[in-house]
């Protein structure tokens, strides 16, 4: 499935997002924290960034804007050729809505609520038919390997499936890029293999993926690789072979853990 | 997000939460139940009491002697004129908004029957009274005109009067003795019931106003004359003609107070309505507090509701939700409880009422007014106390709410 393409002068050379000298500073109480100092970047369609940094370094932060959760305190964001930094309150939702999937380490799905329910939340926020936005759920489910278990709680779920839950709920509506917040982070090494191999594996079908992770083993996955330090991008560089998930599975030892739970 | 789906989910959070939904719900559901139920009790009263004063027929108007109830405090020479058979036929004669007249004079004393004897009132009226109180004559027939001409020795009875002088037989074309005066019976009147004083009002003879002044009283005066007006509308009309016609024959100077009391039953209705409202309406504060107490607890819980749901506010946010997206949701969610709560208060209020009648012996009347008033109330209730929380959800920021543990 592949993102259908409008032309824009920004994508015409396939630049998704651009972003210009972008500050944040943050007020905690008298003292200001500058979490990103000047941070320029551009990420193309197609391509499976991973973001790293210590705690602390600004790469949670520029996430958050990355994903319209939060706005830049200078500099521009394009996402899309749009400026993002212009937009009021309401047409981030939009954004967020229809250009960006989140998947978050601790999967953020909705308790008590069936996987189905969780996928379908987001064609909940835009106009469509009730029956559209069931068959775009279900199609969703399957596409991460979830479809036996769409009337299934996330309790009743293993981590692994619930992040694939998320990684689904991320897709239903088509979006641009996926944002993944740590999304192994709460995961056993197997399968975090696993959820890499799906975000590889829409990335093969040209979905952008963005990752941020402080694990050098996940990030080996990605084909780019930026670091940040101190609110600056300390080095940004292609990576040239990454690690093929299936492979490393295959290598690694079967637990049946998942099945188990 | 289209209003089903929003109705949908809302059912669905509140239903995670049974028992807490319930309990909230509950405050509600006593103060709709508490409102219907007294206002209820208190229109109940009010019908009552319109019910009994419209027995005694809704246009009719009374004059009484003025002197009489200022007796000993202002009798000068010429004030003391009171109310006369002239008067009465003057009225009748010169006022067109009146229709019926019946003068007044009662007697009470001891009424003998065979060997069975009863004390009870005399009233003399006109032959026109039933007509006035609009009490049909239930065996037997009323006297006329002619009689009351000829003060002739007949009589009504009431329906309590019948029943003790004459257990057995019927009371028609008997005899009957009052202070020795022996009056044929020529009908007996139909049951009228307590009156709003609780006094029988079938406990009473009735006999021309003629026969009584000069067999009973021998007091030439009337008591009181009792008149009815063309219609309802016409009552101040009415009163004013009656006032006007008896200022002049009691030759009363412009400055001078009336020696006579013109009272109708609409101002006698509106006073005792009047107190029955006041009733109703201290009766429904007291119970619209606890439904206000009942929307407070729906606030409580909406805050508590956001406060614990704010991880999933920011789910939500971060996957395209807009403000009003969670404003809806939450305002909706509060409306929900208080929907549902004041429909069961009301189920509850109709019961209660009818509980409260059949132990109580009380009327109660559940108007659709007092059922549109509580429903309204309870949604505005829930708009009222759901808003602030909703909209403290609404504004949260997406990051923080995502963050918060």
């Amino acid at each position: 499935m592949i993102h259908e393409i409008t032309t824009t002068p920004a994508q015409k050379d396939g630049v998704l997002i651009q972003i210009e000298h972008l500050t944040k500073v943050y007020q905690l109480g008298e003292v200001d924290v500058h979490a990103l100092r000047g941070v320029s970047v551009n990420v193309l369609r197609g391509e499976f960034v991973a973001i790293m940094g210590a705690s602390g370094s600004g790469k949670s932060t520029f996430m958050n804007i990355l994903g319209c959760l939060d706005k830049p305190s200078k500099g521009n964001y394009f996402l899309e050729g749009i400026d993002v930094s212009k937009l009021t309150r309401d047409e981030l939702a939009a954004i967020r809505n229809l250009k960006i999937g989140f998947v978050f380490q601790g999967f953020n799905l909705l308790s008590r609520t069936s996987a189905l329910e969780n996928v379908e939340l987001p064609l909940f926020y835009c106009s469509i038919s009730n029956k559209l936005r069931k068959s775009k759920g279900m199609a969703a489910l399957d596409r991460v390997g979830l479809g036996d278990r769409v009337h299934h709680y996330p309790n009743q779920l293993s981590g692994g499936q619930q992040q694939r839950v998320a990684i689904a709920r991320a897709l239903v509506n088509d979006p641009s890029i996926i944002l993944a917040d740590e999304p192994t982070g709460n995961l056993d090494s197997r399968t975090s293999v696993e959820v890499m191999g799906i975000f590889q594996e829409l990335n093969n079908n040209g979905i952008t993926v963005i990752l941020v992770t402080h694990e050098p083993d996940v990030a080996q996955f990605a084909k780019r690789h930026i670091v940040f330090r101190d609110g600056k991008i300390k080095s940004d560089k292609f990576n040239l072979s990454p690690k093929v998930a299936s492979e490393v599975l295959k290598e690694l030892p079967m637990i049946d853990e998942e099945e188990a739970a | 997000m289209k209003i089903l789906n929003i109705l949908l989910s809302a059912f669905r959070a509140l239903l995670r939460n049974k028992m807490r939904s319930f309990l909230t719900m509950l405050g509600i559901i006593i103060g709709v139940g508490a409102v219907i139920t007294m206002l209820a009790i208190g229109q109940g009263a009010e019908f009552s009491v319109k019910q009994q004063i419209a027995a005694l027929g809704t246009n009719v108007l009374m004059v009484f002697p003025g002197a009489q109830q200022q007796a000993g405090v202002r009798t000068a020479a010429g004030s003391a004129v009171t109310l006369t058979e002239d008067d009465a036929l003057a009225i009748i004669r010169e006022c067109p908004a009146v229709r019926y007249l019946s003068p007044g004079s009662n007697a009470g004393g001891q009424v003998i029957a065979g060997n069975l004897n009863w004390s009870t009132g005399i009233q003399g009226v006109g032959s026109d009274y039933l007509e006035i109180r609009q009490w049909p004559v239930e065996y037997g027939e009323f006297f006329t005109d002619q009689d009351v001409k000829a003060a002739a020795k007949v009589c009504v009875l009431g329906r309590t009067v019948a029943d003790n002088l004459f257990p057995e037989t019927s009371a028609v074309d008997q005899t009957v003795r009052i202070r020795n005066v022996p009056f044929k019976v020529v009908g007996v009147l139909t049951k009228k019931g307590q009156n709003t004083n609780g006094q029988d009002q079938d406990d009473l003879i009735i006999a021309p106003y003629t026969t009584v002044i000069r067999r009973l009283t021998h007091w030439p005066n009337l008591r009181s004359i009792i008149m009815s007006a063309t219609s309802m509308n016409d009552m101040t009309t009415a009163q004013k003609q009656v006032s006007e016609v008896l200022r002049m024959r009691h030759k009363i100077q412009p400055y001078d107070a009336d020696d006579f009391t013109v009272r109708n039953q609409t101002d006698l209705a509106a006073t005792a309505t009047a107190t029955t409202d006041v009733l109703t309406i201290l009766l429904a504060s007291i119970a619209s507090v606890s439904l206000l107490v009942g929307g407070i607890g729906i606030m409580n819980i909406m805050l508590v509701s956001v406060t614990e749901r704010t991880r999933e506010i920011g789910i939500r946010m971060s996957i395209g939700a807009r403000s009003r997206d969670i404003l809806t949701q939450f305002l909706i969610e509060a409306l929900v409880l208080s929907l549902l709560g004041g429909i069961t208060g009301i189920i509850l209020g109709t019961v209660g009422s009818s509980v409260i009648s059949s132990i109580a012996k009380w009327p109660t009347i559940i108007t659709p007014f007092s059922v549109v008033l509580s429903f309204g109330f309870s949604i505005a209730i829930g708009i009222f106390f759901g808003f602030y929380p909703a909209r403290k959800a609404a504004m949260l920021n997406p990051i923080d709410a995502l963050r918060y543990e």
